[in-house]
């Protein structure tokens, strides 16, 4: 019986904290957020550099061959300083995708380019002020050019390349796109969370490659969102814990009717039910952790479990750590918003919370768990 | 990660089952229900701990010359969750064993350890605990029941309730108050007592469930030989503190109708010409209920894995009452207003039944053993490290404590 992180792990985890602490990620989350910058391009190179964007990939396309475990340990400590870097679009979201259904060419081709920082990649599939499926997409591909307006993508302006979810002659296709290629013009879209941008990409006529198989596409990104939910539900799980620190110590420290407001019931309470919220995400983040690592049969069950709690952990945290700072939680100074806007990016990111909840018990009902 | 026994625990696992397969039956569908008000059943379940204490499994982890084993934790997991596959008696022993068969290995004298223990292991003496009062609950301390000494013995008058087992006990841990002149928590001191003494009266409540399991047990002039004390005069608090402790412990998981039930039921129920599974708030609640279900199901993986080890478990476990039987209360009354009007009505279907015991019986389980309000303040001061209370009894002699009616 071992639901728990290797040493070794442990240890890779360590280290990212001390690193994303060294180079005061959650304050470049800030600048970033606040000067429109998108992305922390310079904490990007250094981690290019550790080696991170290649941990999954194998040995043979010059990455670090480790697995999904080692991903999780990093998602964690991303969230927890809110890392302004397209890792969760370029690692969890686009090098999966190039990994597990491109073709070997195209695999030669890109995957070493991901470990070098050459590119770096994101998805691109909503389109309307809607949840997205498989029926609602009119981005086209005809002649394998491809034709569309994507909204909401994320890091879209640092990534050299984009996978878009197109309509096809035979159903959905995924289709990976270069960016410097004629045809395409990216917008910056103001947002809630401004420490990682969003694009609108207009595409016309845009060359592509077929990722995975003609009319299989949708399959595809469903498995893949199942594997990043897992990635994701790490870095929200990461974010939760954050902000229930941030609140424990303002608790602590701040002083009301002569006394620590954290002597009172009512924010002990609320403290109490973060911890609890936090538990259950972690939990089911290990097994979901375990699942995705070996790819077992209970992934769709597993991981959208992980991912309904983590967001609802993330949620609740966020928001009840506003609450316990009072007015100070409320001003552009604190760093409470930060984390309320980055759980909001990452409970939709991937759909949101009641769309999940509906995915884990159609889950339930494909496996007949019961 | 995996979810493997080493080979050590395999072999134990193996030897668990060997013995569990050659003496008692797995669990069929309809097992028996446990009705230890019913003189058979207990003693069904006596004979179960002493067929168990013969063959060396009845306290696993205690020492040997008390009639346990000395098992790791994990051992004792692993018993636990084979036994638990099997239509046998459980959970009378665990107030006795997980409560005072500790606090009597921790004060009593070699003498007494000697003559208690292995029959307390053994399942002959069944042990309960008197700590709450009408007037004491989630603030035990605040406990009334007086304890003068004269020589050698002291006088003990007073009430005790919600006593799990009293009337079929043997033997009670009582912590009364000797002097209400001190700051409440420094007046007290604590004893076992024979249940059988004279001046003893036992009373059953009757809950909101019709159900009976606990009493009020009244002390008029019972007389407790001061060797049968445990600790100093005015340790009682600390002793108590122990005790508790360990009931936190023991009251976890909060058995009934799960979110299994929940989702089968939703499968076959009609909800106005569709699947009640089909309707999108019910959804919601399933998958509520389910990440609560399996983030308690992989914190106690996550429990076990550090016991595994050989590592001190992190606080974890300390969220399973308060998650458990708030989800027991919501899913007895969904399966209750999935029927409309006819889930007032008790009829024979059993999973009818279930839901309706659960919401009856899932209040009891959030205040018993400490309030969810109470492991929301043990869980803030304990595991978060915030500040304690500020309290206006503290330092005040017990007896000018307001105390109302």
């Amino acid at each position: 019986m071992n639901l728990d992180f290797s040493d070794d792990q442990k240890y890779l985890k360590e280290e990212a904290r001390k690193f994303f602490e060294k180079e005061n990620a959650l304050g470049s989350a800030r600048t970033t957020l606040e000067n429109k910058l998108h992305t922390d391009e310079n904490l990007w190179k250094k981690i290019v550099d550790l080696g991170w964007t290649g941990i999954t990939i194998p040995e043979s396309y010059d990455g670090l061959g480790l697995g999904h475990l080692e991903l999780c340990v990093l998602a964690e400590e991303m969230g927890r300083t809110l890392a302004p870097i397209p890792f969760s679009s370029s690692v969890y979201l686009f090098t999966e995708a190039i990994n597990k259904f491109a073709s070997e060419d195209i695999k030669q081709d890109i995957l070493p380019k991901l470990v070098s920082g050459e590119v770096i990649g994101t998805l691109a599939v909503t389109e309307e002020l809607n949840a997205p499926s498989s029926e609602n997409i009119t981005t086209e591909v005809k002649n394998d050019k491809v034709s569309g307006v994507k909204i909401a993508v994320p890091d879209a302006k640092v990534a050299t390349h984009s996978i878009i979810v197109t309509k096809s002659a035979k159903g959905v296709d995924l289709r990976l796109i270069d960016h410097s290629s004629n045809g395409i013009s990216i917008t910056h879209t103001n947002s809630i969370d401004e420490s990682r941008g969003h694009f609108s990409l207009a595409i016309d006529n845009v060359s592509s490659k077929l990722i995975g198989e003609e009319g299989n596409g949708w399959e595809c990104y469903e498995r893949l969102i199942d594997q990043a939910a897992v990635l994701f539900s790490f870095e929200q799980l990461g974010g939760a814990q954050a902000s229930m620190e941030m609140a424990l110590s303002y608790a602590k420290e701040r002083y009301a009717f002569g006394r620590q407001i954290g002597s009172f019931q009512a924010i002990k309470h609320k403290l109490a039910d973060m911890y609890i919220s936090i538990t259950l995400a972690k939990s089911n983040s290990y097994y979901a952790a375990w699942a995705l690592s070996t790819e077992s049969s209970d992934l769709s069950v597993a991981s959208a479990t992980a991912r309904v709690s983590s967001t609802k952990a993330f949620q609740f945290c966020s928001k009840e750590n506003i609450q316990t700072h009072g007015g100070n939680g409320f001003t552009w100074e604190y760093d409470c918003h930060l984390f309320y806007r980055r759980s909001k990016l990452l409970s939709v990111n991937l759909g949101s919370l009641s769309n999940w909840k509906n995915r884990l018990v159609t889950g339930l009902e494909k496996s007949n768990v019961s | 990660m995996d979810f493997n026994d080493t080979k050590e625990q395999a072999q134990f696992r193996k030897k668990c089952r060997d013995w569990l397969e050659a003496n008692a039956s797995l669990k069929a569908e309809k097992s028996s229900k446990s009705d230890f008000n019913n003189n058979d059943y207990l003693q069904t379940a006596k004979d179960w701990q002493k067929k168990k204490f013969d063959a060396g499994w009845a306290m696993l982890h205690w020492p040997k010359e008390y009639g346990g084993i000395a098992a790791s934790p994990i051992e004792r997991i692993i018993w636990n969750s084979e036994e638990a596959k099997f239509d046998v008696p459980r959970g009378i022993y665990d107030i006795g064993l997980g409560m005072c068969g500790p606090v009597m290995m921790q004060y009593a004298t070699e003498a007494q350890k000697e003559r208690y223990l292995p029959v307390m292991a053994e399942g002959k003496e069944i042990w309960c605990q008197l700590f709450s009062e009408p007037s004491a609950g989630s603030d035990v301390a605040g406990l009334r029941t007086k304890a003068e000494q004269q020589g050698d013995k002291w006088i003990i008058n007073g009430q005790k309730v919600w006593t799990s087992g009293a009337h079929y006990s043997d033997y009670g841990i009582l912590v009364v108050r000797h002097d209400p002149n001190l700051p409440k928590h420094k007046g007290m001191t604590f004893f076992f007592v024979d249940m059988k003494s004279p001046g003893i009266d036992i009373k059953p409540i009757k809950q909101i469930t019709g159900g009976s399991s606990f009493n009020e047990v009244y002390f008029n002039d019972v007389e407790i030989p001061d060797s049968q004390r445990l600790g100093a005069i005015g340790d009682g608090w600390k002793v108590a503190i122990t005790t508790l402790m360990n009931e936190r412990l023991a009251v976890g998981d909060a058995n009934g109708a799960d979110v299994n039930e929940a989702f089968k039921w939703a499968k076959g129920q009609d909800d106005m010409g569709d699947k009640l599974i089909e309707n999108m708030a019910v959804r919601e609640s399933i998958a509520d209920w389910y990440c609560e279900a399996n983030g308690l199901k992989n914190t106690k993986l996550r429990t076990m894995s550090a016991l595994s080890k050989g590592d001190t478990p992190g606080p974890e476990a300390s969220i399973t009452k308060i998650v458990s039987a708030n989800k027991l209360q919501a899913i007895g009354n969904f399966g209750m207003d999935s029927m409309d009007m006819a889930g007032m009505l008790q009829t024979e279907d059993s999973n009818v039944h279930d839901f309706q015991s659960a919401w009856l019986g899932a209040p009891g389980l959030r205040i018993a053993g400490g309030t969810d309000e109470i492991l929301r303040n043990i869980i803030a001061e304990r595991v978060l490290g915030l500040p304690e209370d500020q309290r206006v009894d503290k330092g005040v002699p017990y007896k000018d404590i307001p105390s109302g009616k």
